[in-house]
Protein backbone atom coordinates (compact mmCIF):
# COMPACT_ATOMS: atom_id res chain seq x y z
CA UNK A 1 0.00 0.00 0.00
CA UNK A 2 3.06 2.03 0.22
CA UNK A 3 1.79 3.85 3.33
CA UNK A 4 4.88 5.49 5.40
CA UNK A 5 5.27 5.31 8.98
CA UNK A 6 7.42 6.83 11.40
CA UNK A 7 7.97 6.90 15.31
CA UNK A 8 8.46 9.29 17.98
CA UNK A 9 11.19 8.04 20.78
CA UNK A 10 9.66 9.25 24.07
CA UNK A 11 11.66 10.87 26.63
CA UNK A 12 10.70 9.41 29.50
CA UNK A 13 11.02 5.83 27.70
CA UNK A 14 14.48 6.76 25.29
CA UNK A 15 16.49 9.33 26.64
CA UNK A 16 15.48 9.47 30.55
CA UNK A 17 15.61 6.00 31.06
CA UNK A 18 16.75 3.40 28.49
CA UNK A 19 18.86 5.12 26.36
CA UNK A 20 19.24 4.39 22.33
CA UNK A 21 19.16 0.60 22.62
CA UNK A 22 15.18 0.27 23.56
CA UNK A 23 15.07 2.92 20.55
CA UNK A 24 16.88 -0.02 18.69
CA UNK A 25 14.24 -2.26 19.85
CA UNK A 26 11.14 -0.12 18.82
CA UNK A 27 12.80 0.28 15.17
CA UNK A 28 12.84 -3.56 15.53
CA UNK A 29 9.24 -3.81 16.13
CA UNK A 30 8.03 -1.34 14.20
CA UNK A 31 10.04 -2.20 11.18
CA UNK A 32 8.62 -5.99 11.64
CA UNK A 33 5.41 -4.71 11.53
CA UNK A 34 5.12 -2.20 9.08
CA UNK A 35 7.97 -3.40 6.41
CA UNK A 36 11.20 -1.73 6.92
CA UNK A 37 10.54 0.34 3.26
CA UNK A 38 7.67 1.56 4.60
CA UNK A 39 9.68 3.14 7.66
CA UNK A 40 11.06 6.62 7.95
CA UNK A 41 13.05 8.17 10.65
CA UNK A 42 12.31 11.89 12.36
CA UNK A 43 15.62 13.84 12.26
CA UNK A 44 17.18 14.31 15.18
CA UNK A 45 16.09 10.62 16.71
CA UNK A 46 16.24 8.13 19.68
CA UNK A 47 18.30 10.03 22.41
CA UNK A 48 18.64 13.53 20.77
CA UNK A 49 14.76 13.32 19.61
CA UNK A 50 12.77 16.34 20.44
CA UNK A 51 9.64 16.16 23.21
CA UNK A 52 6.51 16.04 21.70
CA UNK A 53 5.66 18.81 23.94
CA UNK A 54 3.32 16.55 26.13
CA UNK A 55 5.36 15.64 28.83
CA UNK A 56 5.69 17.48 32.47
CA UNK A 57 2.67 17.75 32.99
CA UNK A 58 2.35 20.38 29.79
CA UNK A 59 -1.20 18.56 28.56
CA UNK A 60 -2.65 19.77 31.77
CA UNK A 61 -1.25 22.83 32.66
CA UNK A 62 -3.70 25.13 31.05
CA UNK A 63 -1.06 26.37 28.79
CA UNK A 64 -2.70 25.19 25.17
CA UNK A 65 -0.98 27.79 23.24
CA UNK A 66 2.31 27.69 24.84
CA UNK A 67 1.84 23.72 23.95
CA UNK A 68 1.26 24.16 20.76
CA UNK A 69 4.04 26.44 19.99
CA UNK A 70 6.52 23.58 21.95
CA UNK A 71 5.16 21.24 19.32
CA UNK A 72 5.28 22.71 16.58
CA UNK A 73 9.21 21.36 16.48
CA UNK A 74 7.40 18.16 16.88
CA UNK A 75 4.56 18.87 14.27
CA UNK A 76 7.04 19.98 11.58
CA UNK A 77 9.39 17.09 12.31
CA UNK A 78 6.60 14.70 11.45
CA UNK A 79 5.28 16.61 8.84
CA UNK A 80 9.23 16.43 7.17
CA UNK A 81 9.20 12.30 6.97
CA UNK A 82 6.32 12.22 4.98
CA UNK A 83 4.78 9.63 6.68
CA UNK A 84 1.32 9.54 6.66
CA UNK A 85 1.06 7.81 10.22
CA UNK A 86 3.40 8.70 13.63
CA UNK A 87 3.27 5.81 15.75
CA UNK A 88 3.22 7.13 19.87
CA UNK A 89 4.13 4.32 22.53
CA UNK A 90 3.67 6.96 25.01
CA UNK A 91 0.45 7.74 26.18
CA UNK A 92 1.62 11.54 26.43
CA UNK A 93 3.27 11.28 23.33
CA UNK A 94 0.09 9.99 21.79
CA UNK A 95 -2.46 12.87 22.79
CA UNK A 96 -0.05 15.46 22.14
CA UNK A 97 0.70 14.81 18.69
CA UNK A 98 -2.64 14.18 17.78
CA UNK A 99 -3.72 17.28 19.47
CA UNK A 100 -0.83 19.19 17.11
CA UNK A 101 -2.08 17.32 13.92
CA UNK A 102 -5.27 18.02 14.35
CA UNK A 103 -4.39 22.28 15.09
CA UNK A 104 -2.14 22.29 12.37
CA UNK A 105 -4.09 20.19 10.36
CA UNK A 106 -1.08 17.72 9.46
CA UNK A 107 -2.30 15.13 6.74
CA UNK A 108 -1.33 12.20 9.51
CA UNK A 109 -2.49 9.94 12.25
CA UNK A 110 -1.30 9.36 15.44
CA UNK A 111 -1.05 5.63 16.02
CA UNK A 112 -1.10 3.79 19.51
CA UNK A 113 1.58 1.17 18.71
CA UNK A 114 -0.27 -1.90 19.86
CA UNK A 115 -2.79 -1.16 16.84
CA UNK A 116 -0.52 -1.81 14.60
CA UNK A 117 0.53 -5.00 16.24
CA UNK A 118 -2.56 -6.06 16.19
CA UNK A 119 -3.42 -4.93 12.75
CA UNK A 120 -0.44 -6.63 11.21
CA UNK A 121 -1.62 -9.62 13.01
CA UNK A 122 -4.68 -9.77 11.52
CA UNK A 123 -6.28 -9.48 14.94
CA UNK A 124 -7.61 -6.07 15.13
CA UNK A 125 -11.79 -6.06 15.29
CA UNK A 126 -13.75 -2.95 14.15
CA UNK A 127 -14.22 -1.43 17.62
CA UNK A 128 -10.05 -1.12 17.96
CA UNK A 129 -9.45 1.25 15.05
CA UNK A 130 -9.93 4.72 16.54
CA UNK A 131 -6.65 6.03 15.31
CA UNK A 132 -6.39 4.50 11.87
CA UNK A 133 -7.16 6.64 8.89
CA UNK A 134 -9.61 5.66 5.81
CA UNK A 135 -6.52 3.88 4.18
CA UNK A 136 -6.28 1.44 6.95
CA UNK A 137 -9.84 1.78 8.27
CA UNK A 138 -11.09 -1.45 6.34
CA UNK A 139 -7.98 -3.72 6.26
CA UNK A 140 -7.48 -6.71 7.37
CA UNK A 141 -10.87 -6.14 9.84
CA UNK A 142 -11.35 -8.94 12.54
CA UNK A 143 -14.98 -10.46 13.27
CA UNK A 144 -16.07 -7.37 11.11
CA UNK A 145 -19.60 -8.92 11.92
CA UNK A 146 -19.41 -7.40 15.60
CA UNK A 147 -18.64 -3.68 14.66
CA UNK A 148 -20.54 -1.45 16.91
CA UNK B 1 15.03 34.80 21.61
CA UNK B 2 14.85 38.20 24.27
CA UNK B 3 14.53 41.53 21.91
CA UNK B 4 15.08 43.32 25.57
CA UNK B 5 18.69 43.64 27.29
CA UNK B 6 17.58 42.21 31.01
CA UNK B 7 18.92 44.66 33.62
CA UNK B 8 20.62 43.89 36.22
CA UNK B 9 20.72 45.78 39.43
CA UNK B 10 23.50 45.34 41.46
CA UNK B 11 25.42 41.86 43.04
CA UNK B 12 22.78 39.54 44.53
CA UNK B 13 23.38 36.69 46.20
CA UNK B 14 21.42 33.64 44.84
CA UNK B 15 19.95 32.21 47.45
CA UNK B 16 17.77 29.76 45.29
CA UNK B 17 20.27 28.59 42.96
CA UNK B 18 22.30 27.89 45.82
CA UNK B 19 19.71 26.07 47.52
CA UNK B 20 18.55 23.90 44.43
CA UNK B 21 22.57 22.66 44.40
CA UNK B 22 21.87 21.39 48.10
CA UNK B 23 19.42 19.11 46.47
CA UNK B 24 20.70 17.84 43.38
CA UNK B 25 23.31 15.50 42.73
CA UNK B 26 26.99 16.76 42.39
CA UNK B 27 24.72 20.74 42.70
CA UNK B 28 23.71 19.66 39.39
CA UNK B 29 26.92 21.39 37.72
CA UNK B 30 25.11 24.49 37.63
CA UNK B 31 28.19 26.45 38.02
CA UNK B 32 29.72 25.66 35.25
CA UNK B 33 28.25 26.71 32.64
CA UNK B 34 29.99 28.04 29.54
CA UNK B 35 27.25 30.06 27.57
CA UNK B 36 27.63 28.38 24.68
CA UNK B 37 23.98 28.05 24.37
CA UNK B 38 23.60 24.47 22.93
CA UNK B 39 21.16 24.02 25.34
CA UNK B 40 18.26 26.63 23.88
CA UNK B 41 19.71 26.38 20.63
CA UNK B 42 18.04 22.52 20.79
CA UNK B 43 15.25 23.09 22.72
CA UNK B 44 11.20 23.82 21.45
CA UNK B 45 10.68 26.04 24.50
CA UNK B 46 12.87 28.49 23.15
CA UNK B 47 11.30 31.82 23.01
CA UNK B 48 8.08 31.11 25.07
CA UNK B 49 7.71 33.38 27.78
CA UNK B 50 10.37 35.27 26.53
CA UNK B 51 13.16 32.41 28.47
CA UNK B 52 14.70 29.82 27.25
CA UNK B 53 16.85 27.04 29.34
CA UNK B 54 20.41 29.03 29.00
CA UNK B 55 18.62 32.72 29.97
CA UNK B 56 16.63 30.25 33.06
CA UNK B 57 20.11 29.03 34.16
CA UNK B 58 21.62 32.56 33.90
CA UNK B 59 19.16 34.15 35.84
CA UNK B 60 19.69 32.04 38.40
CA UNK B 61 23.17 32.37 38.76
CA UNK B 62 22.84 36.18 38.88
CA UNK B 63 20.46 35.94 42.00
CA UNK B 64 17.53 36.73 39.49
CA UNK B 65 15.19 34.57 42.16
CA UNK B 66 11.87 36.51 41.91
CA UNK B 67 11.94 36.90 37.97
CA UNK B 68 12.23 33.08 37.52
CA UNK B 69 10.33 31.88 40.70
CA UNK B 70 7.44 33.74 38.76
CA UNK B 71 7.93 33.05 35.08
CA UNK B 72 5.47 30.51 33.67
CA UNK B 73 8.33 28.81 32.05
CA UNK B 74 8.64 26.65 34.63
CA UNK B 75 5.78 25.22 33.34
CA UNK B 76 6.94 25.33 29.54
CA UNK B 77 9.63 23.54 30.12
CA UNK B 78 9.05 19.62 29.72
CA UNK B 79 11.90 18.37 31.57
CA UNK B 80 12.55 16.24 28.87
CA UNK B 81 16.55 16.55 29.81
CA UNK B 82 17.18 17.05 25.89
CA UNK B 83 19.78 20.13 27.06
CA UNK B 84 21.58 18.05 29.55
CA UNK B 85 22.14 15.77 26.91
CA UNK B 86 23.55 18.52 24.92
CA UNK B 87 25.38 20.29 27.45
CA UNK B 88 28.99 20.00 27.43
CA UNK B 89 29.01 20.36 31.14
CA UNK B 90 25.79 18.47 31.87
CA UNK B 91 24.44 20.87 33.59
CA UNK B 92 20.72 19.53 35.26
CA UNK B 93 18.45 23.02 33.87
CA UNK B 94 15.36 19.98 34.12
CA UNK B 95 16.73 19.42 37.29
CA UNK B 96 16.66 23.49 38.54
CA UNK B 97 12.89 23.81 36.79
CA UNK B 98 11.43 21.18 39.02
CA UNK B 99 12.64 22.62 42.28
CA UNK B 100 11.27 26.19 40.50
CA UNK B 101 7.87 23.83 40.30
CA UNK B 102 8.41 23.08 43.78
CA UNK B 103 8.56 26.77 45.11
CA UNK B 104 5.42 27.44 43.91
CA UNK B 105 2.40 27.82 46.06
CA UNK B 106 0.31 24.79 45.56
CA UNK B 107 -2.51 26.83 44.68
CA UNK B 108 -0.95 28.84 42.22
CA UNK B 109 0.21 25.98 40.36
CA UNK B 110 -1.40 25.08 37.06
CA UNK B 111 -5.06 23.37 38.71
CA UNK B 112 -5.30 20.73 35.83
CA UNK B 113 -1.39 19.02 37.54
CA UNK B 114 -2.60 20.43 40.94
CA UNK B 115 -6.05 18.64 40.87
CA UNK B 116 -4.83 15.43 39.39
CA UNK B 117 -1.92 14.72 41.97
CA UNK B 118 -4.90 15.81 44.71
CA UNK B 119 -7.23 13.01 43.43
CA UNK B 120 -4.48 10.44 42.75
CA UNK B 121 -4.04 10.82 46.42
CA UNK B 122 -7.78 9.88 47.56
CA UNK B 123 -7.75 6.44 46.28
CA UNK B 124 -5.79 3.58 46.33
CA UNK B 125 -6.07 2.58 42.71
CA UNK B 126 -4.20 6.04 42.45
CA UNK B 127 -5.94 7.22 39.60
CA UNK B 128 -5.94 11.06 38.80
CA UNK B 129 -9.31 10.57 37.49
CA UNK B 130 -10.57 9.39 40.89
CA UNK B 131 -11.65 5.90 39.68
CA UNK B 132 -12.52 3.62 42.35
CA UNK B 133 -11.89 -0.10 42.62
CA UNK B 134 -15.24 -1.77 41.73
CA UNK B 135 -15.70 0.40 38.63
CA UNK B 136 -12.22 -0.21 37.12
CA UNK B 137 -13.25 -4.28 37.69
CA UNK B 138 -16.30 -3.43 36.17
CA UNK B 139 -15.15 -1.61 33.13
CA UNK B 140 -12.27 -4.66 32.43
CA UNK B 141 -14.50 -7.59 33.25
CA UNK B 142 -17.78 -6.21 31.05
CA UNK B 143 -15.36 -5.47 27.98
CA UNK B 144 -13.20 -8.83 28.08
CA UNK B 145 -16.76 -10.98 27.59
CA UNK B 146 -18.02 -8.71 25.45
CA UNK B 147 -14.71 -9.81 23.76
CA UNK B 148 -14.49 -13.14 24.61
CA UNK B 149 -17.67 -13.75 22.89
CA UNK B 150 -17.32 -11.75 19.51
CA UNK B 151 -14.48 -13.08 18.90
CA UNK B 152 -14.16 -16.66 19.60
CA UNK B 153 -10.65 -17.17 18.77
CA UNK B 154 -9.95 -14.91 22.00
CA UNK B 155 -12.79 -17.41 24.08
CA UNK B 156 -9.66 -17.99 26.13
CA UNK B 157 -7.64 -14.32 26.76
CA UNK B 158 -7.73 -13.11 30.05
CA UNK B 159 -7.68 -9.57 31.42
CA UNK B 160 -6.89 -11.30 35.34
CA UNK B 161 -7.19 -8.91 38.02
CA UNK B 162 -5.00 -9.62 41.40
CA UNK B 163 -3.77 -12.83 40.40
CA UNK B 164 -1.31 -13.75 42.55
CA UNK B 165 2.58 -14.79 41.65
CA UNK B 166 1.83 -13.32 38.23
CA UNK B 167 4.93 -12.67 36.51
CA UNK B 168 3.86 -9.29 35.08
CA UNK B 169 2.07 -6.36 37.04
CA UNK B 170 0.32 -4.07 34.52
CA UNK B 171 -0.30 -0.45 35.24
CA UNK B 172 -2.81 0.96 32.82
CA UNK B 173 -3.33 4.67 32.62
CA UNK B 174 -6.91 5.57 33.49
CA UNK B 175 -8.14 7.36 30.17
CA UNK B 176 -8.64 3.86 28.15
CA UNK B 177 -11.06 2.23 31.46
CA UNK B 178 -12.72 6.19 31.48
CA UNK B 179 -13.41 6.94 28.06
CA UNK B 180 -11.79 4.29 25.30
CA UNK B 181 -11.94 0.72 26.94
CA UNK B 182 -11.64 -0.58 23.49
CA UNK B 183 -8.18 0.30 23.44
CA UNK B 184 -7.34 -1.85 26.17
CA UNK B 185 -7.77 -5.09 24.40
CA UNK B 186 -5.08 -4.91 21.70
CA UNK B 187 -2.64 -4.97 24.26
CA UNK B 188 -4.51 -7.83 26.06
CA UNK B 189 -4.65 -9.55 22.66
CA UNK B 190 -0.33 -9.15 22.56
CA UNK B 191 -0.10 -10.75 25.84
CA UNK B 192 -2.47 -13.27 24.91
CA UNK B 193 -0.94 -14.09 21.73
CA UNK B 194 2.75 -14.35 23.87
CA UNK B 195 1.46 -16.41 26.62
CA UNK B 196 2.57 -13.81 29.22
CA UNK B 197 1.63 -14.34 32.86
CA UNK B 198 0.26 -10.80 33.75
CA UNK B 199 -2.47 -9.34 35.74
CA UNK B 200 -4.05 -5.96 36.51
CA UNK B 201 -4.44 -4.36 40.24
CA UNK B 202 -7.48 -3.55 41.56
CA UNK B 203 -5.21 -1.38 43.63
CA UNK B 204 -2.51 1.05 42.09
CA UNK B 205 -3.32 -0.02 38.11
CA UNK B 206 -3.44 3.69 37.41
CA UNK B 207 0.00 5.14 35.35
CA UNK B 208 -0.09 8.13 35.53
CA UNK B 209 1.46 9.82 38.36
CA UNK B 210 0.94 13.78 38.39
CA UNK B 211 2.55 14.92 41.59
CA UNK B 212 5.41 14.24 40.08
CA UNK B 213 4.04 17.33 37.43
CA UNK B 214 4.56 19.57 40.37
CA UNK B 215 6.90 18.68 42.03
CA UNK B 216 4.82 17.64 45.37
CA UNK B 217 7.19 15.27 46.71
CA UNK B 218 5.31 13.40 49.25
CA UNK B 219 2.57 12.84 47.11
CA UNK B 220 4.84 11.41 44.39
CA UNK B 221 6.48 9.04 46.78
CA UNK B 222 3.23 8.31 48.12
CA UNK B 223 1.33 7.01 44.89
CA UNK B 224 4.92 5.50 43.93
CA UNK B 225 4.52 3.35 47.16
CA UNK B 226 1.09 2.66 46.84
CA UNK B 227 1.24 0.98 43.54
CA UNK B 228 4.71 -0.82 44.86
CA UNK B 229 2.84 -2.09 47.60
CA UNK B 230 -0.03 -3.20 44.79
CA UNK B 231 2.76 -5.04 43.30
CA UNK B 232 4.38 -7.10 46.54
CA UNK B 233 1.16 -7.62 47.88
CA UNK B 234 0.49 -9.98 44.60
CA UNK B 235 3.86 -11.23 44.43
CA UNK B 236 4.75 -10.27 40.86
CA UNK B 237 8.38 -9.76 39.71
CA UNK B 238 8.16 -7.24 37.08
CA UNK B 239 6.31 -4.12 37.69
CA UNK B 240 5.16 -2.64 33.71
CA UNK B 241 4.50 0.95 33.63
CA UNK B 242 3.05 2.12 30.01
CA UNK B 243 3.12 5.80 30.94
Amino acid sequence: MKIKFTVQDPCQLVRKSFGDPVAEDLRYTVKAVVGEENFIDMQPNRSNNYCCGGGGGFLQSGLPDARRGYGKFKFDQIIKTGATYCITPCHNCHAQVHDIGEHYEGKYETLHLWTLICLSMGILGPNEREYLGEDLKEVLVFHPESAM
Amino acid sequence: MSSETIKFKGLKQSIFKDKVMEILPDGGNLNLCLTCGACSSGCPATGLADMDPRKFLRMASLGMDEEILNSEWAWMCTMCTRCVYLCPMKIDIPGLVFNVRRSWPKDKQPKGIRGSCEVAQKNDTCSAMGTPEEDFQFVVEDVLEEYQEAQPEFRKMQAPLNKEGAMYFLNQNSREPVTEPDEMVPLWKILHSVGADWTYGTKGWAAENYCLFCADLEGWEHIVRVKAKAVDDLGCKYWLNTE
